[in-house]
Formats: C-alpha cells, structure tokens, sequence
C-alpha cells in the first residue's frame, strides 16, 4: 500500500532533518521525502497538519513476560508499544523459559510477525537460565536473530564468569547489556539508601551497588575488547564513571529509564509500590545528573525499562512487591517533557528514543531516509491528555503516574508501512 | 502523582486520630492529648480490678504476622480493660504458609465484623498497606512494621519520660545501639522531636548508624562516653543475635566493651538521668545488669505504662469512628 503524510512537521534526527516535508511510503519502505516522485499516487493519506512527524521508536530494553504465564503477552504489549509510537521492542530474556536457545527466539519472531504490530527483536540470555554461572551458546543466539545479550536483571555474581563470558561474546562481535549493581551491596534493599528510605524503615540499595559494579564492568570491558551497553543508570556516579571511560575512547555506551528522569526518591512517600523499582529511584541530584548526562549525550538512549506486572504483584507490603513499572505508553510522553522542561531539544528527545538506541545496538532504524524501514511516529503536540491507569493497553496497570498530564498525544503509528495505531480509531489496527 | 499517598492516612480531614500507623506526621498537641488520656487510664491498675466499658460489644483482632509474646499480650490487656472482645490471629504460622495473601487475610478477618486491627509485620509499610485496603470504619494500629515504626512503644517511652521527667523541652536524649534496624528508635526520635526535647543523640557503630541518619533529626556519636554526657534519658537498644552474621559486629563481647552500659558509664550522664530499654533486653550486652536493676532503671514502669498508653490510642480510634457513623 502506498500512504503519503503530508503537512507535517518531520523531525528526522539521523538525517538531520526539521522541516514543513511530506513522507511517502511504498510497501514497507520510505520512498521519499519531499516531493511524491513522478507516477506515485497513495492510497491513503494522513493529514498531519499540526502534528510532528518522527521515526518510530526504538525501545531497547523491555520485558515483555512471552513466553511466559499469565495475561501479559505479546499480543497486548505490542498494541501498547504501538500505541506509544514504538516500532522497534527488544525483549529482555527474562521469559518462561529463558530466552537462552534459538528455538524460543524463533517462537517470538514468529509470534510478533503473526501480530504485525511492532518489530520485537530479542536480546537473548548471557548465560543458560541467567544463572550468572554457565555461558549461553551465544554464537546460535546470534544466529537466530538476537542482537545482544544481557542477562536481564540478574547481576553477574561472579567476576571470572563476567570475564569469560565478556570474552567470547567479543569473539563474535557481540553488544553485552549489563545492569550494573552488584549483589552483595545490594542486599535484601528495596529503596535507595538515602533520607527516604531511612525515615521509612526500607532496607536500602546504596548508590556504590552501581558505581561498583560499573567500575568493575568498565576495567572487564577494557580488559577484553568486548562492547558493553550499560542498561539502566540511576546514579550521577555511574554517569560520571560512563563519561570519563567515553572520553579514553572506550566503546561503552548507556541507557536510562524514562521514569528516571521525572521520579526520585521522595516518591516512595507513603509506602507507594507503584514507585518501587530496579534500580530504585534516587535523588534529586542523581536525577539531575542522569538528565545531564542524556542532554550531553553520554547516555545516548532513553527507554522504557518496561516491567509489566498482574495486578496482586503491587497489591503487597513495599518490600514484598514486584519493582517495576508498565513504561511502553509513557516512553515518549515522558521523553518529550524533558523538552517542555528544558532539558532536551525536541530533536535531542526524538533522537533519544529513535536513531539513539538503534545505532548503539547497530540497527538500520529509527531513521527516515528513502529506502529506511517505513516506520513513523505521529504526535500532536499541545493536546494535553490525563494518564489513566485503567485505559492503558498493556496488561501491566502498573504506573505511578496515574493522573499525571501529558501534552503531546500519538495520532498514528505506522509500522513496516502499515497504519497499527490510530488515535481516533476505536479498535488499534 | 500520587498525591492521594502522601497524605497522612492515619487523620481525619480534620486531624482527629482514624489510625495509628507512625509517629510522623501527628501533631504535638495530638501526641499530648493521647500521653494526657493515658494518664487518666493509668491510675487504674492501682485500683481494684476496673474496667472501663468505652470499647463494650466491639471486636478488635490481634493480627500478628511475627511472634511477639510481650507487646500482643499488652494489647490484649488493653483492649479488655477497655471491654472490648479480643481475637488473636497469628498469622505466620497459619494462612500465609499455606499461600494465602495479605488481603485474602485481611478480608476473611473483616467477615469477622472485627473494626479494629493491631498488626505487627516483618516488612516496613505493612500496616499502611492494609490501613490502606481496609474497610470504612475499621482502625489499623501499627504493633511494629519492620524497621518503619512501632508507634505505641515509642507512646509508652514518651509517657514514661513525662512522668520521670515532667517536662520534655530541657532534655537531652541518647538513644543507644542498632538504630538501623530499630522501628522503635525511628518511632521515638520522631515522637522526642516532635514534642520539643532540646537534642536526641544516637550513639553506635557506624554499621549500626544508617548512612542519612541526620535527616531523621539526630545527632550522631559513635563514642559512647560523649553519647551519654550530660544527658537526661538514655534508651538501650535491644541487639539482635544475627547482626553478628551479617558483619555488622564483630562479637558480643567486643560490642558491650564499646556500647554497653555501665553503672560507671552511666556517670557520664546527669546525675538524675533515667535508663529505658524497649525490651526483651540482653543482660551483659547491651547493658550490665546493676544498671538493668539500678535504682536508674525504669525498664519496668515501661511496661505497666505499655496497656494505658494502648488504651489510650485504642479507645481515641474508635471514638473518631463512632463519631465519623454518626455525621454520617
């Protein structure tokens, strides 16, 4: 089908572009921007009169709990991410089972082709089980698809393992993702150690379990050669750290969750486990220094670090819930208010969640360019809407920012040139 | 945001007591109304055996999700001095082993028709979490959540401290031990603060300090001799065993060398400064006993003050529910 979205503002960072141009699209791809070629006539098209045209997003870090019990799955997580203007999930491996054989990435290849709603590509297991003991066969996981590995939430323990397996993932040219905090010094905390925490009795996770743990990942990253992402910073330390090993030409890079940049620690006030997250949210000063370090550059990604969870796993004592929060439909949102609140650009902000993350996983998307994947993202900005905890898509309820008001709305989500999400239709595509 | 979270579910709009979860956020004025009801049920005991019939036909349940002998016992005195009918659940040796949820529990309880709870929990925030889910008209009192609070045990030291002492503002305060575990100490350096004493000190080992223990409003000593000069109040904290396996100390012995209280240590503070301990105390570790039996000693009046301190709260609950059924 060919579509054409015209009258639109196109933000097309990786090409450097902001300006007043309409999209074409043929099939799967962009045919061109600007002027429709001789002889181009669409079927459909969007008037994006008033609205921001951008790639769609490329989120990198996502749990998206399929394979796995319960409700939440990829057919309604994907229709989340679609209706958040993601075109591009990597799926942590932190599935029932493991993503640590080619066979389950085979099954959510082929199950997320079936739903053609968002591209889902898979970062698969470190090591078997994520046991932090056994090296995965890394080599066949490459082969089936996965464009890096990671082991999830599960912290290596054991350094000679985060040696070796840093090692042969660097033999075949392989991104490790690493959640940088070590075990030990984070204990049995749920909360960071800081005046919050204190005051309300939760055992706390201190900073150091992820400055260690990235001073220990650094020095193992320049030992064997091996291309290490960190997943997931939450203190100024580890910026800092991130920043010095950048500038000595170590090919490390980083990423942070969207809710880390808006929430800290007073936010857990009253025992509220919605705010309950890995890493836990920190300080004013740590969030300042993480929104430094994403206007700098040095932590190139934003993503959504999405956790969704069935509604009991809240439904607990602080410490005994679930950490983690359902980020697909509020990635951009919470992107964009960093523009509102002078942090970013309104490039800087898209090229956070599109063009940002791809590149550092080597991705050919979240660009707009003639021959690029026709993947698009349509907002209007200026049109304030309420989150509503309740009218999410994803199964995952979980957010702490039920109530809170967004100015910019996705309109139209276009992944491999097909329309999967559209504002004003009843029913996502 | 979640502003709804923040604000202090244990008041009424208009700041009579609905709840007794934690110290904070309860006025001065509210923290001496309940020490001033205490005082009028604490000269009963003196008497022949006498009830009062403020809390008769109401059923309040004892839910304790850890064992706690000591502070279920006083509760329950409190609630029958007060004519109420007592129901004990203890809940970690039953339901919750067999998988049942913190909910499921509650609610099978409030089927009980039961409008009040007292529960005591291993993890911080447990009692505003059912606060939080549980029925209109039904009181949650906090027996000690973790390491957040124990706000009756904290009351009963305030009580005892007013009547040893009279007036809070001139003190000085040391409260001595495992303040990063301790729910009481939180409690009680919230409840000192908040009724205007002149400084409270914690005093330990910087493994027993939390690293942000001065945003709790604190002074902090890690020599014991300084901790304790010229203070009016010393508070020792109990110790628990497993701290030596998480190499947070060293010994025992290396501990009570350093921390634990003796009568010649004791010099080191006013001349007419009272010794408390939350209880169950151990002798030769956190404090020698010629203290624990010292004249300074009031470890034991804190425990008779324990039943009219919960009445007092017990009683203030409900009234505020009785009134909250009647406007509406």
């Amino acid at each position: 089908m060919n579509i054409s979205i015209l009258n639109g503002r196109l933000i097309d960072p990786a090409n450097g572009i902001d300006d007043f141009l309409d999209l074409h699209i043929q099939g799967q791809q962009v045919l061109a921007v600007g002027t429709a070629p001789e002889g181009f006539e669409a079927q459909e098209t969007i008037d994006a009169s008033g609205c921001i045209v951008c790639p769609g997003l490329v989120d990198i870090a996502a749990s998206l709990r399929d394979p796995g019990p319960g409700r939440i799955d990829l057919a309604s997580e994907t229709a989340a991410a679609a209706r958040g203007g993601i075109t591009t999930l990597v799926c942590t491996p932190d599935t029932q089972p493991v993503i640590d054989t080619p066979a389950v990435i085979e099954l959510i290849h082929r199950t997320a082709r079936k739903l053609r709603r968002t591209r889902v590509l898979v970062a698969a297991a470190l090591t078997q089980e994520l046991d932090g003991q056994q090296l995965a066969n890394m080599a066949a996981l490459a082969r089936a698809g996965a464009v890096a590995l990671s082991n999830a939430r599960r912290p290596l323990a054991n350094t000679l393992v985060e040696r070796r397996a840093l090692e042969y993932a660097a033999t075949f040219g392989l991104t490790v993702m690493l959640r940088p905090e070590d075990p030990h010094l984070r204990a049995g905390g749920c909360a960071h150690e800081g005046a919050v925490a204190t005051r309300l009795g939760l055992p706390g996770i201190p900073s150091c379990a992820e400055t260690v743990a990235v001073a220990r990942d650094l020095a193992l990253a320049e030992h064997t050669g091996a291309r290490v992402h960190f997943h997931a910073l939450s203190t100024a330390g580890a910026a800092g750290q991130l920043r010095e090993a950048q500038a000595a030409k170590l090919a490390v890079s980083a990423d942070v969750a969207a809710h880390q940049l808006h929430l800290t620690e007073m936010d857990i006030e009253g025992f509220d486990a919605n705010c309950h997250v890995s890493p836990p949210l920190r300080t004013l000063a740590d969030r300042e220094a993480l929104r430094q370090a994403v206007a700098d550059g040095t932590i190139a990604a934003i993503c959504s670090d999405h956790q969704p969870h069935e509604l009991d796993a809240k439904e607990a004592p602080f410490p005994e819930t679930a950490p983690g929060i359902s980020g697909l439909e509020t990635l951009l949102a919470l992107t964009l208010r960093l523009v509102d609140e002078g942090v970013l650009s309104l490039t800087e902000a898209i090229a956070r969640v599109t063009c940002g993350p791809a590149d550092l996983l080597g991705l050919p998307y979240g660009r707009l360019g003639a021959g690029s994947p026709a993947d698009v993202c349509i907002f209007e900005p200026d049109t304030p809407w309420t989150l509503r905890r309740s009218a999410l898509y994803s199964e995952g309820r979980n957010t702490p920012f039920e109530g809170w008001e967004f100015e910019d709305q996705v309109t139209h989500t276009l992944f491999n040139g097909r329309v999967v999400y559209r504002r004003d239709a009843r029913n996502p595509a | 945001m979640a502003t709804d979270r923040r604000q202090n579910i244990q008041l009424t709009p208009d700041g009579r007591l609905r709840h007794f979860l934690t110290i904070e956020g309860l006025s001065r004025e509210l923290l001496t109304h309940i020490l001033d009801i205490a005082e009028s049920f604490a000269a009963l005991p003196g008497r022949p055996v006498k009830k009062v019939p403020a809390l008769r036909g109401r059923i309040i349940t004892n839910l304790f999700f850890e064992n706690s002998t000591r502070t279920r016992t006083t509760f329950e005195l409190a609630a029958k001095r007060l004519s109420a009918d007592v129901l004990n659940f203890n809940v970690s040796t039953s339901a919750t082993a067999k998988g049942e949820t913190l909910l499921d529990t509650l609610r099978n309880i409030e089927a009980m028709h039961s409008e009040m709870f007292v529960v005591r929990h291993s993890q911080s925030g447990a009692a505003h979490f059912i606060a939080r889910h549980a029925a209109p008209g039904v009181s949650v009192i906090n027996a000690g959540d973790g390491r957040h609070a124990h706000p009756t045990q904290a009351m009963l030291d305030m009580f005892t401290i007013r009547r040893h002492k009279g007036d809070f503002t001139p003190l000085r305060v040391a409260i001595v031990g495992d303040i990063l575990h301790s729910r009481v100490a939180r409690s009680q350096i919230l409840a000192l603060n908040t009724l205007g004493v002149t400084e409270v000190r914690v005093v330990g080992p910087r493994t027993l300090i939390p690293t942000e223990a001065r945003a709790l409003g604190v002074h902090v000593y890690h020599d014991l001799d300084e901790g304790l000069r010229d203070v009016d109040v010393v508070i020792m904290l109990r110790l628990q065993k497993e701290r030596m396996d998480g190499a947070l100390l060293p010994s025992e012995s290396e501990y009570f060398r350093l921390y634990g209280l003796t009568n010649k240590r004791l010099e080191a503070a006013k001349p007419d400064a009272i010794v408390m301990h939350p209880g169950p105390m151990n002798r030769g570790v956190e404090m020698d006993s010629e203290v624990a039996d010292g004249p300074r000693s009031v470890i034991l009046q804190q425990v008779s003050y324990g039943i009219a301190v919960r009445m007092a709260v017990m009683s203030l609950c409900m009234q505020t529910h009785a009134e909250e059924r009647e406007e509406a």
